[in-house]
């Protein structure tokens, strides 16, 4: 397997980085995620929305295997994703993952936070480690920041410190599971214009989230999704301007009112 | 007061002795249960059903049962009926035992320790761990241990104080140490019975006061900002 993704992507233009077929998922009683297919090909930003509770968090965390699924195969750039073990890790790191709650390590700095990754899960040389890692931190600006802990930053800073870690992977493909959700709304364009970006130069990018200012902005195509399922798929300009389904029309009136 | 003197020009030097005694099988338990305790941690949290399986019954069997009874077991049992010997100096061996003994029983209380220090660490942090393709023990090493650990060090530092005093219940495997002495010296110094019990208790509030002090400013000075 090769470690650096920009070396096959003559291949990966044929094949979908992410492909979801027919996954099933259950909380108890709850069917979350119902016949969910989905192909996500090289450089595009798919942006998920739906109401809370519509199994759009879940979906992006089966992605890396964050949740496990019941039936139903995904597959990372054509490889399926295995059940435990060193290859889930493996596979795992070609899979970059923002959270809503930032979740950057406590205890390390804003460069370790960066570099633990490349050093521990890729073997990368320290040195080497944190030419990257300031490289990426200068990109999501907050390079004069890196000997601080995570809990002396801003909201804002944080998230954009996560995208870093996520980005020092040299991810495939990178997931974004609310990234806006738990900050301050003057933090949220920070953050956004660093998704935007990210988007501009390439990236392919799951965004579940409930920014339709970014949806509209960034998205190569947007699925709605309600109840489990995957109601609408189109492009943002159809979407936004003339949705198909009746429970998407009732979602962006909802949105609208206000 | 010149009884009390005179006890300590008779059994000064082996009330000292005997209290360093009390203080290596701490400082050798104190080792052995942190690993041993650690390990187990890891066991009880894993992803293998087997080792959690395991962890958890360790745990339930050895916190439950007496210190007494593991000692008498370690004597009388493991010395005495099958014959292990880990030196061939008979008081080194006892001594070792008794090692033994207080670091089975204490590994399960570290092991309790350091989870609900694992407790304090959010979800969010393995997951990120995993998310950057870290896998179970790395995670656990680079990722959850350092912040259990810091979460730990209040319920630790409990289980170091409980564990000082209990090193007395060596005497159950003929160590000499502090509470076997004090008996000798209540039998043959009755006159003054009372200020030997006062100054043993003085011997370990020395060394526990200190512990509890330290453990509370770590636990302050090292807490993890979230």
């Amino acid at each position: 397997m090769s470690t650096d993704s920009h070396s096959n992507s003559a291949k990966s233009d044929l094949t979908p980085i992410v492909r979801l077929s027919a996954v099933n998922k259950h909380y108890g009683q709850l069917h979350v995620l119902q016949n969910i297919n989905l192909e996500v090909s090289k450089g595009e930003v798919v942006v998920v929305l739906g109401p809370s509770g519509s199994g759009k968090s879940t979906l992006c965390r089966t992605i890396n295997r964050l949740e496990t699924i019941d039936t139903g195969t995904i597959e990372i750039d054509g490889k399926v994703l295995p059940e435990e073990g060193k290859m889930l890790a493996k596979l795992r790191a070609d899979v970059g993952m923002v959270f809503q709650s930032f979740n950057l390590f406590a205890h390390k700095s804003i460069l370790e936070n960066v570099t633990l990754g490349p050093i521990k899960a890729k073997g990368m040389k320290k040195a080497e480690a944190d030419k990257l890692a300031m490289s990426l931190l200068e990109r999501v600006g907050v390079a004069n920041q890196k000997d601080k802990l995570p809990a002396q930053l801003s909201g804002g800073q944080q998230q954009r410190v996560a995208i870093a870690r996520a980005l020092a992977m040299r991810p495939k493909v990178m997931l974004f599971d609310e990234p806006t959700s738990a900050l301050d709304p003057e933090m949220i364009n920070e953050v956004l214009d660093t998704m935007i970006g990210l988007a501009k130069e390439g990236m392919t990018m799951i965004v579940v989230t409930h920014e339709m200012g970014f949806a509209r902005k960034a998205a190569d195509r947007v699925i709605f999704m309600d109840g489990g399922q995957i109601v609408e798929e189109s492009t943002p300009e159809q979407f936004f301007t003339n949705p198909q389904s009746a429970r998407a029309k009732d979602f962006l009136g909802k949105l609208i009112t206000h | 007061m010149q009884g009390y003197l005179s006890l300590w020009d008779e059994y000064g030097g082996q009330m000292v002795s005997a209290f360093w005694g009390n203080l290596q099988l701490t400082f050798w338990a104190a080792i052995g249960s942190l690993v041993l305790g650690t390990i187990l941690a890891l066991m009880r949290i894993s992803p293998v059903p087997s080792f959690r399986a395991f962890g958890t019954s360790y745990v339930n069997i050895f916190r439950n049962t007496p210190l007494t009874i593991i000692m008498a077991f370690g004597v009388l049992v493991l010395f005495g009926v099958f014959q292990v010997q880990f030196s061939s100096d008979f008081n080194l061996n006892f001594f070792q035992i008794a090692i033994l003994g207080l670091t089975i029983y204490h590994s399960a209380f570290v092991c309790e320790a350091i989870r609900s220090g694992v407790n304090t660490v959010p979800l969010g942090q393995a997951e990120a761990a995993r998310a950057i393709g870290l896998s179970f023990m790395p995670a656990a090493r680079l990722v959850i241990l350092p912040q259990a650990f810091r979460g730990a060090i209040a319920p630790l530092g409990n289980v170091l104080i409980a564990l000082i005093k209990n090193t007395t219940v060596a005497v159950a495997g003929s160590v000499a140490e502090i509470s076997g002495l004090m008996k000798t010296m209540l039998e043959f110094r009755a006159d003054v019975g009372i200020l030997i019990f006062l100054t043993i208790a003085v011997f370990f509030v020395i060394v526990v006061i200190p512990v509890g002090l330290l453990t509370t400013y770590l636990s302050k000075k090292l807490a993890v900002a979230r």
